[in-house]
């Protein structure tokens, strides 16, 4: 083994600024989404609780006729609200890897690599959107098979992938938040449950805003998965309306993002200590 | 205040370093330093700081007073200048188990930056240098113990730290696996020059590897010199052990946090 023609680090070439950044980013996605496709079992199991939501929560609420939902079927109009609802519960409970794998020194290995902080919670968001997008592409076939009148336009297509991987973005990056926090498995699970139905049903996944009381409505106006599923709703469904506006819905999403990315780097140090 | 040139010489100088938790002060006012391409073994029972210590110097930890100076760099002022020059292998068994040897490597060439053409060679090379390459397609959860070290001290040496931590390297490991980490040990200290900090409870161990051994006790560093003085100065047939007692007052298997225990074992028990 010999070294003696080895360049010092310094000494590379980057293409482009930032390019390590990237590299580094993407290294840490990549670290997960390598293991998922070594065993891809949680794909499978996620794909369970939406066909029972639209299969039969939506069936059946689609013959009582009794939620408006401004002349589209009800299970049109809870398609996009299922679809954001399977982002949610998938990314909800993705800080617990980070516990898991802090006691194994995984995190520990990470925090001791040149890698600046931001790019360790940024990695870990894109791979959650990773998932986010097979459970997409499963949603869309459950509703396909059940005739829900769904858009095909390339924009349309372009802006639920936005949505759907800014919600994964925002909750997974919330569920780091939350796993540096609390620090143990055991709790985690608790909060993580507590927090689920909570930020379900105050939003307008399966019912709309206006049917809400005001309180509630004033709850779900800062729950970003309002934003999400309004979003959703405009572009996913053939005769879906925004109640926000699309681009309020946006950046209300942005705007989540960047405060949990912030929040959620400034914190991460603190899971290993 | 210390002198700059001789921190400037030193590639570990610890200055007045402490870490209180509550009431505990589990790091106290340490200081010590340890020459470029040295090996420094730690000793110490369990709860004695050596982790605690080891947290700070990896700036895993930020010091509650005091600060090191790691390969010139102020851990406190620069911790991300200390983390280009660092490498580190924790107690635990780090590396992936659900991913494969080479997928482990590929990951920690990426996070240290090392771009493609670079990462390829330094790859091939750790793979082939710690015996790995056959089965560096197989995931790290089938590997051996002594396997799995090899791999972390390989993912710990790619990006060519100045100065390496390990945290007791050979713990669980049986004693053939042990020789060949210490082999290895040895031949990246001689190929690079790598300066070592490394934490062990056994005493083999540190009178195989270090030039220079340290005992710590209640955050404090009861003795430090060469292994050779340290046995002279308890009596003339002294072991290590002997050393470890005199200054410590304790066997190794007293004192100590819950903890520390609990982990140790589950690293030895995930070892087989």
């Amino acid at each position: 083994m010999s070294l003696a023609h080895e360049a010092p680090l310094n000494a590379w070439d980057e293409p482009f600024p930032g390019a390590n950044y990237l590299r580094q980013t993407f290294a840490v996605a990549e670290a997960d989404i390598r293991k998922l496709i070594h065993d891809p079992v949680e794909l499978f199991t996620r794909m369970v609780q939406p066909v029972l939501w639209l299969l039969i929560f939506g069936q059946v609420f689609n013959r009582a006729r009794a939620i408006p939902t401004g002349g589209i079927s009800y299970l049109d109009f809870i398609s996009p609200g299922i679809l954001a609802q399977s982002v949610l519960f998938g990314a909800i409970f993705y800080g617990i890897s980070l516990i898991w794998e802090r006691d194994l020194g995984i995190v520990q290995k990470f925090l001791v690599s040149p890698a600046p902080r931001s790019t360790l919670v940024l990695g870990r968001a894109i791979s959650s959107t990773a998932r986010s997008l097979c459970q997409m592409v499963f949603v869309y076939l459950i509703a396909f098979l059940l005739h829900v009148q769904l858009r095909f336009g390339i924009f349309d297509l372009a802006g639920v992938v936005a949505a759907v991987m800014l919600g994964s973005a925002i909750f997974s990056t919330f569920s780091l938040i939350v796993a540096c926090l609390v620090k143990s498995r055991e709790r985690f699970m608790g909060i993580g449950q507590v927090l689920t139905m909570p930020l379900f049903f105050a939003s307008n996944a399966i019912y709309p805003i206006s049917l809400m009381p005001a309180w509630l409505r004033a709850v779900s106006r800062v729950n970003p998965l309002s934003y999400q599923v309004d979003a959703l709703r405009t572009l996913m469904i053939v005769g879906g309306s925004s109640v926000f506006g699309i681009t309020r819905d946006f950046l209300m999403l942005l705007a989540a993002f960047v405060v949990v990315v912030v929040v959620a780097t400034k914190l991460y140090p603190s899971i290993v200590t | 205040m210390e002198n700059a040139p001789v921190a400037n010489t030193n590639a570990i100088e610890v200055l007045s370093l402490t870490r209180r938790f509550g009431a505990l002060v589990a790091v106290d006012h340490l200081k010590f330093s340890c020459a470029p391409g040295a090996t420094f073994g730690l000793l110490g029972p369990n709860g004695a700081g050596k982790s605690t210590l080891i947290k700070m110097l990896t700036t895993l930890l930020p010091p509650s007073e005091g600060t090191a100076k790691i390969a010139g760099f102020d851990l406190v002022q620069h911790p991300e200048a200390v983390r280009r020059k660092i490498g580190y292998v924790s107690q635990m068994l780090s590396a992936d188990g659900d991913l494969t040897g080479y997928e482990n490597l590929l990951i920690s060439a990426k996070l240290h930056g090392i771009p493609r053409a670079e990462r390829a060679r330094r790859m091939a090379q750790a793979l082939e240098f710690m015996d790995l390459a056959h089965v560096s397609g197989k995931r790290v959860r089938q590997y051996s113990g002594g396997m799995i070290r090899r791999l972390e001290i390989a993912q710990s040496m790619l990006h060519r730290p100045s100065v390496l931590f390990m945290d007791e390297p050979s713990v669980g490991l049986d004693p053939s696996a042990k020789r060949s980490v210490w082999e290895r040990i040895r031949e990246l200290r001689r190929e690079f020059g790598t300066t070592i900090l490394l934490t062990t409870h056994d005493m083999e161990e540190a009178d195989q590897l270090c030039d220079t051994v340290a005992v710590m006790h209640r955050g404090v560093l009861a003795a430090m010199d060469t292994p050779a003085v340290l046995k002279a100065q308890v009596g003339p047939a002294a072991t290590l052990d002997d050393v470890f007692i005199h200054f410590t007052g304790a066997t190794i298997s007293e004192g100590g946090e819950l903890r520390d225990v609990a982990r140790t074992r589950s690293t030895t028990q995930r070892l087989g």
